[in-house]
């Protein structure tokens, strides 16, 4: 049997205002290339350009992904590798800063 | 297969659903979930490579951001319309679906194209994976483009066979799996692209 017969019967999927979403995810782009050109600190221009990048990924993940309105049990699938994947970025990252700034 | 048939395979997968999610979308969020950590692997060898070294070009000295910022904004409107085709499949306007997934289509050969003006552009200026100007700076570059690269290969191949589906009339209110299912796929390279193009070319 193919996809195409599946008749779905999950919990009713609601549509935010994607193009709201939208909106925000261009203004937060044009703020990060925008950020480039400030005169900031290395350590402050990367990151308020980290911390920009992470709320363009989060609106995607809620709102396009439908992760806001999802059953715990799959946030609670996602959760591990995610997390896993954050620690161990920030921590190699925090093993070697110093060469850095 | 039957009428018949068909609709004990569907009476079967309404009640086999112990989670709350049929087998398809859950099966992608796992595939999802090994990507998460393919993508930090590659992003945790980058920091490791770029930290380690003492000279590192800085933003814009040899990537154009202004193209690349382009090319970000219209792979997010390809995310919106994306997200738009499987809102209309809710709303049973299949000429809608496949108005979006058209977009979409578009928006993603697009990307593809401007990246691909962007690698001849930079090979002839001597930025190459194996060598060139930079060894370390052009081998991370294009490893992780590249890879990126091909994910939204997949992506707009998948969405040029839900499109196809989508003008036969496969899609409705009842039978919207495909779309959704390689609607995560690409708001996932989406989300990729947007931890990417902090990461190599602003910082």
């Amino acid at each position: 049997m193919n996809t195409q017969t599946q008749v779905i019967t999950e919990h009713e999927i609601e549509h935010p205002n994607y193009m709201a979403v939208w909106a925000a995810l261009l203004a937060l782009t044009v703020l990060e290339v925008g950020a480039l050109y400030l005169p900031f600190g290395k350590l402050v221009s990367v990151l308020t350009l980290l911390a920009l990048s992470v709320v363009k990924a989060v609106l995607v993940g809620m709102y396009f992904m439908h992760l806001k309105f999802e059953r715990w049990v799959l946030i609670a699938i996602i959760i591990y590798p995610l997390m896993l994947s954050v620690v161990l970025t920030v921590l190699t990252f925090l093993s070697l800063y110093r060469h850095w700034f | 297969m039957s009428h018949a048939a068909a609709m004990n395979m569907d009476v079967e997968i309404k009640t086999h659903q112990p989670i709350g999610l049929y087998n398809g979308k859950l099966g992608m969020w796992l595939f999802l979930c090994s990507e998460i950590m393919f993508f930090a692997g590659l992003i945790g060898a980058y920091i490791v490579l770029r930290l380690g070294t003492a000279t590192w070009p800085q933003p814009g000295e040899i990537l154009n951001i202004p193209l690349t910022g382009a090319n970000t904004f219209i792979l997010i409107c390809s995310s919106v319309t994306m997200v738009k085709a499987f809102q209309y499949c809710h709303l049973n306007d299949k000429k809608k679906i496949t108005l979006y997934l058209f977009l979409t289509f578009v928006f993603g050969v697009i990307f593809l194209s401007i990246q691909a003006v962007e690698y001849l552009k930079l090979a002839h200026e001597g930025l190459l994976p194996n060598g060139g100007i930079n060894h370390l700076y052009g081998t991370c570059f294009y490893v992780l483009t590249c890879f990126h690269g091909c994910h939204v290969l997949g992506g707009v191949i998948s969405i040029f066979f839900i499109l196809i589906k989508s003008l036969l009339g496969h899609f409705d209110k009842d039978h919207y799996a495909p779309v959704e299912l390689v609607g995560l796929y690409w708001h996932f390279v989406d989300l990729v692209w947007i931890i990417l193009f902090t990461i190599v070319y602003l910082i």
